[in-house]
């Protein structure tokens, strides 16, 4: 969660700073705890995850270096897009890491085409999927029909809905129409449990018995997490359209402030052991971000502009 | 004994179930009902556990195949018909397309798309959805008018590590027979002379080309010899021979069935422009269809569609020029 806070921090001051991020910055400032919840609960190399743009922290409890994201953001050949593909779309499908493309709901689907395929070839055994959505998110056609398939297939898949209230701008609202997204599980015939997303303890009590049940045959899994996000949709973004009576509601809470709290109160971190763990942290951001600076950027002279594995099917250049 | 092409489609999923097992069935109805052209015929009962109905979900269904070709999985897809693969647009064009150039693994999934006109069928189950996926990087598009290709080239499509819209031709399933499925001739990417000639060429695909040959007999008629290139596949598209066949006879109609806006004879007309502009005697001309959604009634769908006598008008007037 913390190294998650402090390389987004990172990553939206490079930013601003303009120049070295071409594209847009993402960040997931108070879902860390929902997040890596679940993350942490995957194995990487047994479980298939799907990330979101708000799983920062899902994805290194998950087992993703930071330094893949710091190359991804940066757009370096070195990273796992090649610079072909940018911030938060990134991954690496062989280790079970799928990468996002920009079109909600539609890795939910994948992740439950992998789950399928491993059940046909006798290979699943115990490992399962997992993905993550917004409120928004849930919304589409593609959220419903993979949902609706994984529901039918009985596939051993975690989806978690962070409902952080806002859709980009558009409010709960205007985007669905039932009391709790939560309720929804029904329709699908699959279990659905909510819980107060700015509390870790909460987030991985409930992920930990939500994965305990997928892997022992009790098909999807949905996590809906209440909580509100705490940066703009992108760091372009200023959020000026969230109301003060929601900045300051209970949903409000800062989750990393509440596991700090939460530890220290139980005596099993003290404050310098936080102020300790926080800037070895920070010392371990700024050294990778430091070491992909010095990375070649893509050359488009090297790059093939082959978008087939097969070769021999690539069409000549005919404009040229 | 014969087979048809709707047969020889059935028998390429029957032997490429048994030569590999990491090859599924996906689609709606194509269980123990064998789809709605039965073309997965008794193939469940066949290889029990690898063909499976899938819910009327056509986004879904692509997005499953994705995941199960990143764990490799070869599944061929079956969309009941291709209009309906709109709905699954979206998992086609920007994630199965895009996977293997985004994160260098390679996504091994067969799209069969019952493709093209047949009378009756109205708007919404006859569209010819070939040149918008050929218009996205990332897909190869088939598009077999013979028996032999229906039954090779799917074969070769499940075997190629890229995704494959696979576009057979209803009117084809039925209608067209051969005594028996000869051997594989041409790999995908490979233009076929379909009928050799030297006043014009036709190229074309699908089910146009025995429009095209047709055509081409009744030109005979006057004296005329026209060549009918059939291209196989669309995208990539063989320009060699495209444009060996214009050097030999100097004019070229590319017919296609499909919309007249863009699309694949716009392809063939811009790139033997660009690239045998010299070898022209005649202005190329291009016949598709009408620029209207596709009709209902018979009278109506003949007059939309070109035929045999649309393409000879259209070949006496190339000819004329």
């Amino acid at each position: 969660m913390l190294l998650a806070r402090v390389l987004e921090e990172k990553l939206g001051s490079l930013y601003r700073a303009g120049g070295r991020i071409v594209g847009g910055v993402y960040l997931g400032k108070g879902q860390e705890a929902f997040s890596a919840a679940l993350g942490v609960q995957l194995r990487k190399g047994r479980d298939i995850y799907g990330p979101l743009i708000r799983d920062q922290a899902g994805r290194i409890a998950f087992g993703e270096p930071i330094i893949d994201c710091v190359r991804t953001y940066l757009g370096t050949v070195t990273g796992p897009m090649r610079g072909r593909d940018g911030n938060i779309h990134r991954g690496r499908p062989k280790e079970g890491h799928m990468a996002m493309i920009s079109h909600l709901g539609s890795l939910l689907s994948v992740v439950a085409g992998g789950l399928f395929a491993r059940r046909l070839a006798g290979t699943l055994a115990d490992s399962i999927g997992a993905t993550s959505i917004g409120d928004g998110g849930t919304s589409t056609g593609a959220f419903h029909e993979g949902l609706n398939m994984a529901a039918v297939e009985r596939l051993p898949i975690i989806v978690s809905i962070a409902n952080n209230q806002y859709a980009y701008s558009t409010p709960n609202t205007r985007q669905y129409a039932c009391e709790n997204l939560v309720d929804r599980a029904a329709g699908y015939g699959i279990e659905g449990v909510t819980v107060d997303a700015t509390d870790l303890a909460s987030c991985l009590k409930a992920f930990r018995a939500a994965v305990a049940r997928a892997r022992a045959g009790g098909g999807p899994q949905m996590i809906v997490g209440t909580l509100l996000r705490l940066a703009g949709h992108g760091e372009h973004d200023d959020a000026s359209y969230i109301p003060d009576t929601k900045r300051q509601g209970p949903s409000s809470r800062d989750c990393l402030q509440v596991a700090e709290d939460f530890a220290r109160d139980r005596g099993w971190m003290s404050s310098s052991d936080l102020r300790e763990l926080n800037e070895e942290v920070r010392r371990n951001v700024d050294q990778t971000v430091s070491k992909v600076s010095k990375e070649p950027a893509p050359d488009p002279f090297k790059e093939n502009w082959q978008a087939l594995s097969c070769a021999e099917l690539v069409e000549g250049q005919h404009e040229a | 004994m014969s087979i048809t092409y709707l047969e020889a489609i059935r028998e390429a999923q029957y032997e490429a179930l048994r030569e590999d097992p990491s090859v599924f069935l996906y689609g709606q109805d194509i269980a123990t009902f064998g789809g709605a052209f039965k073309a997965t015929k008794n193939l469940s009962k066949e290889f029990p556990n690898r063909v499976f109905d899938a819910p009327i979900s056509e986004d879904a269904m692509i997005g499953m195949a994705i995941g199960a070709a990143v764990e490799g999985a070869r599944p061929i897809i079956e969309m009941q018909f291709a209009d309906f693969s709109s709905i699954g647009f979206n998992q086609i064009v920007n994630q199965a397309a895009t996977l293997y150039w985004r994160t260098n693994v390679p996504c091994p999934i067969t799209i069969r798309m019952p493709s093209g006109g047949t009378a009756g069928s109205g708007p919404f189950h006859s569209q010819s959805m070939e040149a918008i996926y050929a218009h996205y990087p990332g897909l190869v598009i088939v598009t077999p008018a013979t028996v032999e290709d229906a039954y090779w080239m799917l074969l070769d499509s499940v075997k190629l590590n890229d995704p494959v819209i696979f576009c057979e031709h209803k009117f084809l399933y039925y209608h067209l027979k051969a005594d028996q499925i000869g051997d594989r001739e041409l790999p995908i990417g490979k233009a076929r002379i379909a009928r050799p000639g030297r006043h014009a060429t036709i190229v074309t695909y699908s089910a146009m080309v025995h429009e095209a040959l047709r055509a081409a007999e009744e030109l005979q008629l006057d004296g005329y010899q026209i060549e009918v290139v059939d291209l196989r596949s669309v995208k990539p598209m063989d320009t060699d021979t495209i444009l060996a066949s214009v050097a030999r006879t100097g004019r070229l109609l590319a017919l296609g069935e499909a919309f007249p806006w863009g699309g694949v004879t716009a392809e063939i007309i811009a790139r033997v422009t660009t690239d045998g502009f010299h070898l022209l005697d005649a202005p190329p001309m291009r016949l598709n269809s009408k620029d209207t959604p596709i009709p209902y009634h018979p009278n109506l769908w003949k007059s939309h569609r070109p035929t045999t006598s649309t393409i000879a008008a259209a070949l006496r007037r190339l000819l004329r020029n």
